[in-house]
């Protein structure tokens, strides 16, 4: 059980501020400069779109690196080949994705996304769901079908 | 690195077309200062003398949700609206009002405020009379005192029986500032 109260979601302008610099960085380590202001303006137009829904207020910043991890690769999906999907390694603190890259790496993209977001960053259903543009129940789902694929592969 | 002027106008004019925006605002500078205007898709949601945005923002989040953003795009049609109260002689605003969540009485009284015409002014007692209170001039002080659209909704046309300039939120110089500036005083 939560003992502690959920944390109120801060003004979305106080959110922006607070973590543009970052999701620019991001995208430009994936994208380079120019496709990155793209990238930019959608990815905090996804996290605009989620934010009224949100239930509470951690995790904001994984939160937001994952929608704009996600634009990187819809933006190299639609306009280069495959071989650039390859991650390029954090020069940080490895991320919670690349933790868990040994246990996720079998599965597809969007099953991989929800694992990761509800183990790796404790991330509720609905943030899942507004990260994968899809429904909290398709989170749901998409999280546990990638658990089960893991838990099969881990016993055969 | 730093997000480029461009490409956050960009992002925030964006924002404000596909309306994801609970509430834009902007500070808009006028001869009486800098003030902080706010709109949401119901209309003009408040102005403000503080003008510092992070004294605002949480502020604007209860008013009309936690999706509060920085827009000169969504406070354009207000802006244009008071610099020509200020300077090109505009007698009444023509801008809808977002009132949600205030009470019954305080839209009341903030209806009947809205009626009093330019370069006039009325007693706190005549207002509650007109919104059949007559002896809650003390309750309409005070709704005039939480007023959070000043200036459009023009609660600086509201002085004491005794023609006292009593109160603003803006402070007494401002009060007198407006009323001179539309002939009252």
């Amino acid at each position: 059980m939560r003992m502690m109260q959920a944390v109120a979601i801060p003004p979305f302008e106080r959110f922006y501020e607070e973590h543009r610099t970052d999701v620019l960085r991001l995208l430009r380590k994936r994208l380079g400069a120019e496709r990155a202001e793209d990238a930019f303006q959608e990815t905090f137009l996804r996290a605009l779109r989620a934010y009224g829904r949100l239930d509470h207020a951690e995790h904001l910043r994984a939160w937001v690196l994952t929608i704009a991890h996600n634009v990187a690769l819809d933006t190299l999906r639609r306009t280069r080949s495959t071989e650039e999907l390859v991650e390029t390694p954090s020069t940080d603190h490895r991320p919670a994705y690349a933790e868990l890259a040994d246990l996720t790496d079998g599965l597809g993209p969007k099953e991989r996304a929800a694992v990761v977001l509800r183990y790796g960053y404790d991330l509720s259903y609905e943030q899942i769901a507004s990260v994968l543009g899809s429904s909290p129940d398709a989170a749901r789902q998409a999280t546990s079908t990638g658990v089960r694929r893991i838990r099969r592969r881990i016993a055969s | 690195m730093t997000v480029s002027p461009a490409l956050d106008r960009r992002f925030r004019d964006a924002a404000v077309t596909l309306d994801l925006v609970d509430v834009g605002f902007d500070v808009v500078d006028s001869p009486i200062g800098p003030l902080l205007v706010a709109a949401s898709g119901q209309g003009l949601a408040a102005i403000s003398f503080r003008s510092d945005p992070d004294t605002q923002l949480d502020r604007l989040a209860q008013i009309a949700g936690p999706r509060v953003l920085r827009s000169a795009k969504a406070v354009a049609p207000a802006r244009r609206e008071l610099d020509e109260y200020f300077h090109g002689g505009r007698q009444g605003f023509d801008l809808s009002l977002d009132l949600r969540g205030l009470p019954p009485f305080t839209v009341s009284v903030l209806r009947e405020l809205a009626r009093v015409p330019y370069g006039e002014t009325t007693t706190y007692g005549a207002l509650a009379a007109q919104v059949g209170h007559p002896r809650a001039a003390r309750a309409v002080g005070s709704v005039m005192n939480r007023n959070r659209i000043p200036i459009v909704l023009p609660c600086h046309r509201v002085v004491g029986s005794t023609g006292d300039l009593t109160g603003y939120a803006g402070g007494l110089d401002v009060k007198q500032a407006l009323l001179e500036l539309e002939g009252a005083r």
